[in-house]
């Protein structure tokens, strides 16, 4: 699902001593641009994308056909205008999307499976930060991303304190819940529970743990969205269907929707790339890394932050986010934040809400006026 | 810009750093920001007004003065500015308190419910008094504790606060407020300005 020549790579040649020990050299960084950089290079925007995001923001995404992930904030005149800035998203790596990942082949020509090593948070923005050599850029204007992207936006900054002038951390939080990894493992279990897992070694896309995978998926998807947005929109409707029919098929429309989300899911998503990622979120304590004081993890940057966090989220609820915003106030750093009121959950930050996606733009252009 | 900022501007010198609590729409940060280069932020509860603040490029927290100030650390502000807002919290004791431990200095501004309208519209009309700083009824007003300019006077001065300066305000008249005033003030102005430290 990595082969489409569509897909522009960069070969990091540096080694990258990760986490757990092991260092990865001369391994792929899938990345897409758009818009243009500026000559004074000071308009370039990272974006850090979720769990099952990839680089391909905007637009048509070239691999799945389909729109993509953050189109409704990023493009011409939108909240991140590609009129005015240089977005540059690269796919994770542990990722399926071109990036260096558990489907590459290894230096035995076998696919990695779980032999790919596991990767953190702070692995993954080490990795990318070979994008600002790679196109000449000293500073960021900003860093932005929302749920997983969030957490590497604030990682970034962490590790890298004055390579980006604002920083936008949306619906995140600093330190995986003991809920956040519950709903990980569940994912995880219903994978490995699919037998055609093989402990990681499935070879081709007729044997690969799709059914695992689309659980996975459909109970993940539950916690993006909230009771009363799927309240309003399924209720207790039925699927194509007069009365219920007394057996196991879909007799509601939420149960069919949660079945479509989760086969086209498996399409364009690789098994073992969710037990990473979501590894590597489970494993995200942003504070630990500090000794437990999160404030530390910021005390070198001049970064202007802002915090976006969404009423109705209960994956990375608003106090999650505010304890980012009171972590960065106990140092006196320059930070803003906002709860947008929405009713359509942790995806609030993917879709069409105006309050959101105007905060965002305002931010973004009113900072760069003050450049 | 309402006269009453002008006065609260003029008592901040250039370049300090300033948070301004129930900032609303941001109009007096915008002010500070752009003519004094002041370093500034502001704590809002309405998410509108919170909008339109970043919509002027203005650094902002939503959140709830009573609960939120204590994020901030003890004396990192060089003036916390509150306007009008006073009256209006639950413990306005505590809300004071904080004021002062997060800020060097605090502005705090009171409509005063000692002015002459307010007591005749009391005292002839036998209902509660509606002026152009208490605009709501008794029943959807904010304001929870009401206060003369008298009473906040002696009240700061029994916490052992500091008074730097008091001024009156009446329309566009501005006049200092001191002990032997002070009852006179307390019936001809419509708004108290209290720069105060503790």
């Amino acid at each position: 699902m990595n082969t489409e020549k569509n897909i522009k790579t960069l070969i990091v040649k540096k080694p990258l001593k990760l986490d757990c020990g092991k260092t990865i050299k001369d391994f792929p960084i899938a990345y897409e641009t758009y818009g243009s950089l500026n000559s004074k290079k000071d308009n370039a925007i990272l974006v850090f994308h979720a769990l099952t995001g990839d680089q391909f923001v905007t637009g048509i995404n070239p691999v799945t056909k389909k729109e993509g992930w953050w189109s409704y904030a990023v493009g011409p005149d939108k909240a991140i205008d590609t009129n005015k800035y240089f977005i540059i998203c690269s796919n994770v790596i542990g990722g399926c999307m071109g990036s260096h990942g558990p489907s590459h082949k290894g230096p035995d020509q076998k696919i990695f499976g779980t032999n790919f090593p596991v990767i953190t948070i702070n692995d993954m923005v080490n990795a990318q930060y070979n994008l600002l050599d790679h196109f000449g850029i000293d500073k960021l204007f900003s860093i932005t991303g929302g749920s997983m992207g969030g957490m590497q936006v604030l990682q970034f900054i962490s590790n890298f304190p004055d390579k980006s002038k604002t920083v936008i951390p949306i619906a995140t939080t600093s330190s995986h819940s003991a809920q956040n990894i519950a709903f990980n493992e569940l994912g995880r279990q219903a994978i490995t529970a699919d037998s055609n897992w093989k402990e990681g070694n499935y070879t081709s896309n007729d044997t690969n743990p799709g059914k695992g995978l689309a659980v996975a998926r459909m109970a993940a998807h539950i916690t993006y969205l909230s009771k009363k947005g799927l309240q309003e929109k399924f209720g207790r409707k039925l699927q194509e269907r007069e009365d219920l029919k007394f057996g196991f098929d879909a007799d509601f429309q939420i149960e069919s929707y949660l079945r479509y989300q989760g086969s086209v899911f498996v399409d364009r998503f690789d098994a073992n790339s969710y037990l990473y990622i979501t590894r590597a979120m489970d494993y995200f304590d942003l504070a630990k890394q500090f000794n437990g004081n999160l404030s530390e993890a910021f005390i070198n940057t001049k970064a202007k932050f802002f915090i976006i966090s969404f009423t109705s989220d209960w994956l990375y609820p608003t106090q999650e986010n505010k304890d980012i915003v009171i972590a960065l106030n106990s140092i006196g750093a320059d930070v803003g934040f906002v709860e947008i009121e929405s009713d359509k959950g942790h995806d609030s930050f993917l879709l069409d809400v105006p309050d959101f996606l105007s905060a965002l733009k305002n931010f973004l252009d009113k900072s760069y006026e003050e450049n | 810009m309402k006269n009453e900022f002008q006065v609260i501007a003029d008592l901040i010198e250039k370049d300090k750093k300033v948070l301004d609590v129930g900032c609303a729409d941001g109009t007096l940060m915008k002010f500070l920001k752009d003519n004094k280069n002041i370093n500034i932020r502001g704590l809002e509860i309405s998410k509108e007004k919170v909008q339109e603040c970043i919509a002027k490029g203005l650094t902002v927290i939503e959140g709830n003065a009573e609960k939120d100030l204590k994020q901030f650390p003890d004396k990192s502000f060089d003036y916390v500015v509150l306007s009008q807002t006073l009256q209006a919290f639950l413990s306005p004791e505590l809300v004071l308190d904080e004021l002062l431990r997060v800020g060097k200095k605090a502005i705090v501004t009171i409509p005063n419910f000692g002015y002459w309208k307010v007591r005749f519209h009391l005292l002839f009309k036998g209902t509660m008094p509606i002026t152009k700083t208490l605009p709501d009824e008794w029943y959807n007003t904010p304001n929870l504790h009401m206060c003369t300019i008298k009473d906040f006077f002696h009240f700061v001065k029994s916490k052992d606060i500091t008074i730097f300066k008091s001024l009156a305000l009446n329309n566009l008249n501005k006049s200092i407020i001191n002990e032997s005033n002070l009852g006179v003030k307390n019936l001809f102005a419509d708004l108290g300005i209290f720069l105060i430290e503790k």
